[in-house]
């Protein structure tokens, strides 16, 4: 590594097993954005087995079938430990669909049978016979509005402990469990969500926050520096987006 | 004695409720919708004259172009078939379909049919009616915002091979597919089609599609690529394909009318089948006249056959426009996507993606994400289009491939696409409405033929 090279260490969490619908856009948003902003993507694939990289600055993780779920679940406990660290050091992670349900403290099944999550988010989630389907909007304070699509059986509720809901939703039967217009959960910089879409491209505010989170754990402070193509390409991309966003919340859900 | 007057009115009422139907310029489910609540027992009753029974298409991708591949076969192999018209794969399609074809007592004017049917209502229909023959093709990522889960998915077909009472088609190189076996009932036989070593790269499984890095793992077979296969595809370049049949090894090559090599391995899953049928009418007429035919002459005959079939509505579809060939390209999913990429050739071509959807389409745009655009990067795109062409914009953008016009309105951006690209061949990737929105539109500058919709 030359002194120039400003690598950020990225973590694509179980690709192999969860990797349900299009969250691996979210991987190529944000290897490109902080390429455009003048850093280094290294992009771990990590699967069940793997050995676990030195340096990790950013975690990204996507939805998954009930299979996919059984198949990691044992891996993941033993890296648990791992991550709890990462996280309490304010390693920002996105964890989407499947893998928020598996950080959070536990999953009830629709048989009333309790599969422990390793408890990073301070969430649970109940089965339920019905699915939350659709395109959603929804409104945080540091990103303002996310627009995605959910797709999810679980109902999940956020904890008082330090986790907070990471956004507001306005339509009953949408968000975390259809009842108390929350979306996602968030402690430390680990954000937990529903929002497949992908949902980091049509966001950018979003992404550049993990960006930001992963240059100042790693180097102290997160400095962009692009060439004028760069910063132009960039440009371009955030009109793209505001526009793809518009039409997405405008869409039928 | 209410229910058999009331059943001897069906075709009567049934074709009525279609008439005006489509006088008001309604769709095919309504007179279906009808039937179905007046008499339910129709469709049951009307397919149980079929002395060669139903055969079922299901699968996530190529179902349309299959079911055409084999009743095409079937009637050059002189059967006479029913099936349900282009993409209306829903039990009340087949229904309005049967009202069509019924003469005035009921009576059902064909050897067999071949029904291609959605993976969720193949579930209803098998309820009613147990399919002598069942082709099943692949179990995909498609349609999640329906069937929530791909696994979910493969238990449909599952119930599919389970009830079927003759022969059931898998194909091996889909482990969901071929795990299908173990439900199979024992007095069913089981036919398999796959492709050869050097091919199963070509056709990533939704497993492999996720898991390769395309580099050290691409001989990482499935366990079910070792079973025997009734027919291989062993290449295919451009149109010409070569088949191997198991029961004699013998390889037939053959030119196709068909585009794209994934319809060529579909066609592999529909000579399958064919051999089973063809096999079953020998034995069948073999005792009433003696006619017989050696193995070596059927199969001849049914590549014969197979050579002849022409695409599909959309798929792999050709309009000349004003000189210049257009191919219309359905895309559904992240595989289909992929294959298509990889079946066209971009640099001798300008290429237009129109990207809809609405409920028929699917809403989640998620599925663009697991498409890799990077084989279009050199040539670029010269449109995009549709509801969601921001969305499939944006896509192109994060693969670094050039975009020269974005215009969500189909009509205009497709008009400017072929004034300003004469003289070239095109290329037109659309989902399932924005093919009809496409057509329309290329309809008032040249012929395009009645897609029977």
């Amino acid at each position: 590594m030359t002194e120039n090279t400003r690598e950020l260490a990225i973590v694509s969490l179980y690709p192999k097993d969860m990797n349900i619908y299009g969250d691996t856009g979210n991987v190529k948003t944000i290897a490109l954005r902080a390429r455009l902003y003048g850093y280094e993507p290294r992009i771990y694939k990590y699967n069940v087995g793997d050995a676990w990289p030195e340096h990790v600055d950013l975690v990204l993780g996507g939805g998954g079938q009930d299979k996919g779920q059984a198949a990691i679940s044992d891996d993941l406990f033993a890296r648990s430990q791992k991550i709890h660290e990462l996280a309490q050091a304010g390693v920002p992670m996105l964890l989407i669909c499947g893998l928020y349900q598996l950080f959070g403290e536990y999953f009830e099944t629709n048989e009333g049978v309790r599969l422990p999550g390793i408890n990073v988010l301070g969430v649970h989630t109940v089965g339920q016979d019905t699915r939350m389907i659709g395109n959603l909007v929804e409104h945080n304070a540091q990103c303002g509005t996310i627009v995605g699509y959910e797709n999810h059986s679980g109902q999940t509720f956020v904890h008082d402990d330090g986790t907070e809901p990471w956004a507001e939703v306005k339509a009953d039967g949408t968000g975390n469990n259809g009842v108390d217009h929350t979306e996602g959960a968030r402690k430390y910089n680990v954000i937990g969500t529903y929002m497949h879409g992908s949902v980091l491209p049509k966001n950018p505010q979003l992404a550049d926050l993990l960006i930001r989170k992963a240059a100042e754990h790693r180097y102290g402070n997160f400095e962009p520096i692009s060439t004028v193509e760069q910063a132009e390409e960039l440009n371009r991309l955030n009109a793209m987006a505001k526009a793809a966003a518009q039409v997405a919340a405008s869409r039928p859900r | 004695m209410t229910h058999s007057f009331l059943s001897a009115l069906t075709p009567a009422i049934g074709k009525t409720v279609r008439a005006v139907a489509r006088l008001r310029g309604g769709g095919t489910a309504l007179p279906g919708r009808v039937i179905e609540s007046i008499d339910s027992n129709f469709m049951a009753r009307t397919l149980a004259q079929l002395p060669y029974g139903v055969v079922l298409v299901s699968g996530t991708n190529g179902k349309t172009t299959t079911t055409r591949i084999v009743s095409s076969m079937l009637e050059q192999l002189g059967l006479k078939v029913f099936t349900n018209p282009t993409g209306s794969n829903f039990t009340r399609g087949v229904v309005s379909a049967l009202l069509d074809a019924v003469d005035m007592s009921g009576k059902l004017h064909a050897d067999i049919a071949v029904l291609e049917l959605d993976e969720a209502y193949a579930v209803h229909f098998v309820d009613k009616v147990q399919p002598r023959y069942a082709l099943l093709l692949n179990v995909l990522r498609d349609q999640l915002d329906r069937f929530g889960e791909i696994d979910t998915t493969a238990k449909m077909l599952a119930t599919v091979a389970k009830k079927t009472t003759g022969t059931v088609v898998l194909n091996r190189e889909d482990p969901r597919i071929a795990a299908l076996t173990d439900v199979v009932s024992q007095g069913a036989n089981i036919a398999y089609y796959g492709l050869s070593d050097e091919l199963v790269s070509f056709f990533p499984s939704d497993d492999t599609m996720y898991n390769s890095d395309d580099t050290e793992d691409s001989r990482n077979f499935t366990l079910s690529h070792y079973r025997p296969a009734a027919v291989t595809l062993t290449k295919v370049h451009n149109q010409q394909a070569q088949f191997e049949f198991a029961d004699n090894a013998s390889r037939y090559d053959t030119n196709l009318k068909l585009e794209g090599v994934y319809n060529a391995f579909n066609a592999a899953g529909a000579l399958a089948i064919v051999e089973a049928i063809m096999n079953d009418v020998a034995s069948a007429q073999s005792h009433e006249k003696n006619g017989d035919k050696s193995r070596a002459n059927m199969h001849g005959d049914i590549i014969r056959a197979v050579s002849t079939v022409t695409p599909a509505f959309g798929r792999g579809e050709s309009i000349i426009v004003n000189g210049d060939k257009v191919e219309l390209i359905l895309v559904k999913n992240p595989m289909g996507f992929r294959l298509a990429l990889k079946s066209f050739d971009a640099l001798n071509h300008k290429t237009m993606i129109v990207i809809n959807d609405e409920y028929a389409d699917g809403r989640d745009m998620s599925w663009l994400w697991d498409v890799d655009f990077t084989t279009l990067t050199d040539s670029g795109v010269e449109a995009v289009s549709g509801v969601r062409a921001t969305d499939m914009a944006l896509r192109l953008a994060y693969d670094e491939v050039p975009v020269r016009n974005v215009n969500d309105d189909i009509n205009s951006c497709l008009e400017e696409f072929i004034a300003s690209t004469r003289g070239v061949d095109k290329h037109i990737y659309c989902t399932y409405t924005a093919m009809l929105a496409v057509r329309k539109s290329l309809s008032q500058i040249t012929h395009v033929e009645d897609a029977g919709l």
